[in-house]
């Protein structure tokens, strides 16, 4: 937490990864000041690619989405709605004049990490696996780019890369900075984070310390600050979790996402019913005819 | 003190640039206003959309007819049409065992890599299922159509030929079971996906793609001449199916969550292609017009196939379509 120095899990080292504790990521978008630091650092660190520089004319957002090429998103949100008890609007100065409420949102978006990952379970060759940490990591060198966990992912997290980036025709999403985690290094965009609104630590502690910042905001007017982390679907939770004002629909967020597998059951029956089906009419058209 | 004028005037610049797209005046040019009025998040897809490209479509499409083709391999033999036993091991051999394959292959972002689909072996995913499902097709087709034709033109003599016999007869099984795998598991493949369209039919689709399965390999086999009533059955039979799925579509809508199928040009190739498979087949078969409704049939389970893959592109881009599904 900002004000304990050295000694915030943001800076301190660890050794998760060698004794096997599961960490998380907390971002909180009431002290994120959009400065996109977590961006750079990310792109940096694991030496992501640029996939293009475009004016998209929403907000100071232009780099858009999470991608194969972006694993850290800053999103910029501007409503019309007031944020906590602060004062908004120069004419609202000096009287209770409240009708131009405005507020602006920063919040940094990453991979969720799902404890039930539909890219994981997605993956046919074995490329995404679970780490120590419980972290969801995808081998570059074992993935042979057929998608499926592009449009397995709930999230819209992971995508394929294309042609002509580096390391093109693989897929590619946060790694939650495995390799810095393994020598007991933090994650590049928590480390770099100026306001600790991402923060990294192990994952018990985390949600009972979102828990206690949601309420605690809810006590200072923020009265639609929530906990977007979704434990009551087949998700079953996720990794990097977080703090938001407002509908998660207005974040990009799915209200209620699902891990794929759930339709496997349904799917795979009337697969072999089909199967049994054209089995059995093909026969009794040959019996019939001859 | 009221608000200022000029943010009154910034509203109404906004209004008219949300209406008309563009506003003209005094120092002004301005399109769109600063508050979000898209869904989402300034309309940004939720989940990412399919990045399948024309390979899978027709992977499909030749999957399926191959798949299917084995089973009426099978048919064949136990009701003994050799001649049409042979043409469609060859249709599963080709198209399966080689076309399938070759196709997958080429939508793979590192094709190179192919192998690593047999790395592991995981029934949870589709994927995985569907490599080993065609590895398996793959390996009865092909000795099933060597032993099959060495039988026919006797090369070996005695009890060798009797012995390739029964092989090509194991091998037929084996390319019949794992076809009719073959041609259904692809509605899985897509159904139990996070894409709304396509999760929402998923029990429609692999009963869809399956028996366009049945009909087209029926179809091709007809239109290679062979026509017997056997086959002339199952693609009244697939017909018959394609005819109650279209209806099926048409009437379990789901609003928002799968307008892509319903209200946008992507779903249009859908329902075109189960005119042409389903009513407008059975039609032209009942009449006698056979190599009508075989070309009706294989263009209907090409076109929808098609149509499938775009509508997913549609509805994956969509965000309303995935919160509408949560709701």
């Amino acid at each position: 937490m900002i004000g304990e120095g050295t000694h915030s899990t943001n800076q301190r080292r660890h050794n998760y990864v060698q004794e096997n504790v599961e960490v998380g990521f907390f971002t909180d978008p009431t002290v994120c000041i959009g400065c996109k630091a977590c961006e750079v650092a990310c792109k940096e660190w694991n030496e992501v690619p640029d996939d293009g520089f475009t004016w998209s004319g929403n907000s100071y957002d232009n780099t858009g989405h999470l991608g194969a090429s972006t694993w850290r998103h800053v999103l910029f949100l501007e409503q019309d709605r007031q944020k906590g008890s602060q004062v908004v609007g120069s004419h609202s100065l000096g009287n209770d004049d409240r009708d131009d409420p405005f507020r602006w949102v920063f919040l940094s978006d990453v991979c969720k990490h799902c404890e039930e990952a539909g890219c994981l379970e997605a993956c046919p060759t074995g490329s995404i696996v679970r780490t120590e940490v419980g972290s969801v990591l995808v081998q570059d060198d074992v993935c042979n780019g057929c998608g499926y966990c592009v449009v397995s992912c709930p999230f819209g997290v992971i995508d394929r890369r294309p042609e002509p980036l580096p390391n093109a025709g693989g897929a590619f999403k946060c790694t939650f900075c495995y390799d810095r985690q393994k020598s007991g290094l933090v994650p590049a965009c928590a480390k770099v984070c100026p306001t600790e609104s991402i923060v990294f630590g192990r994952l018990d502690d985390l949600r009972a310390r979102a828990t206690q910042r949601a309420q605690e905001l809810r006590q200072h007017g923020y009265d639609d600050a929530q906990l977007y982390d979704p434990t009551d679907t087949s998700v079953r939770g996720i990794h990097a979790f977080f703090l938001i004002l407002g509908e998660p629909e207005a974040y990009g967020l799915p209200p209620r996402p699902q891990v794929p597998t759930i339709y496997l059951k349904s799917a795979w029956t009337a697969a072999f019913a089909t199967a049994i089906a054209s089995i059995i009419a093909t026969l009794v058209a040959f019996a019939f005819s001859s | 003190m009221n608000a200022p004028a000029s943010e009154k005037r910034l509203e109404q610049l906004r209004e008219k640039a949300w209406q008309e797209g563009v506003v003209t005046g005094r120092g002004v040019d301005v399109a769109g206003g600063p508050i979000p009025r898209k869904p989402g998040y300034y309309g940004e897809p939720v989940v990412k959309p399919p990045v399948w490209t024309w390979e899978i479509p027709l992977y499909f499409f030749f999957g399926g007819l191959a798949g299917m083709s084995a089973v009426i391999a099978l048919a064949a033999l136990l009701f003994h049409h050799v001649d049409l036993e042979r043409a469609a091991v060859w249709l599963a051999a080709i198209a399966g065992a080689i076309l399938s394959p070759v196709l997958l292959i080429m939508d793979l972002g590192r094709p190179h890599l192919f192998l690593n689909m047999l790395r592991v072996f995981k029934h949870r995913s589709p994927m995985s299922m569907g490599a080993w499902i065609l590895a398996a097709f793959g390996t009865c087709a092909v000795p099933g159509l060597i032993a099959l034709e060495l039988h026919a033109h006797q090369i070996f003599p005695g009890t060798l030929d009797q012995l390739l016999s029964f092989a090509a007869g194991i091998c037929v099984f084996g390319a019949a079971i794992f076809g009719a795998l073959l041609a259904t598991y692809t509605g899985v493949l897509i159904g139990a996906t996070a894409i709304p369209a396509w999760f929402l039919h998923r029990t429609l689709l692999p009963i869809h793609f399956g028996t366009a399965g049945l009909g087209s390999a029926a179809a091709v086999l007809e239109l290679l001449g062979h026509r017997i009533p056997a086959l002339n059955l199952i693609g009244f039979y697939a017909a018959t199916v394609e005819t109650a799925l279209l209806i099926w579509l048409s009437v379990a809508k789901h609003g928002a969550a799968d307008r892509a199928i319903h209200e946008h040009g992507a779903g249009w190739l859908v329902r075109i292609g189960e005119v042409l498979n389903g009513p407008l087949a059975l039609v032209l078969r009942f009449f006698g017009f056979i190599p009508w409704a075989a070309i009706s049939f294989l263009a209907g389970a090409l076109v929808s196939r098609i149509g499938w893959i775009a509508v997913g592109k549609v509805s994956g881009a969509d965000p309303e379509a995935v919160f509408a599904s949560q709701r």
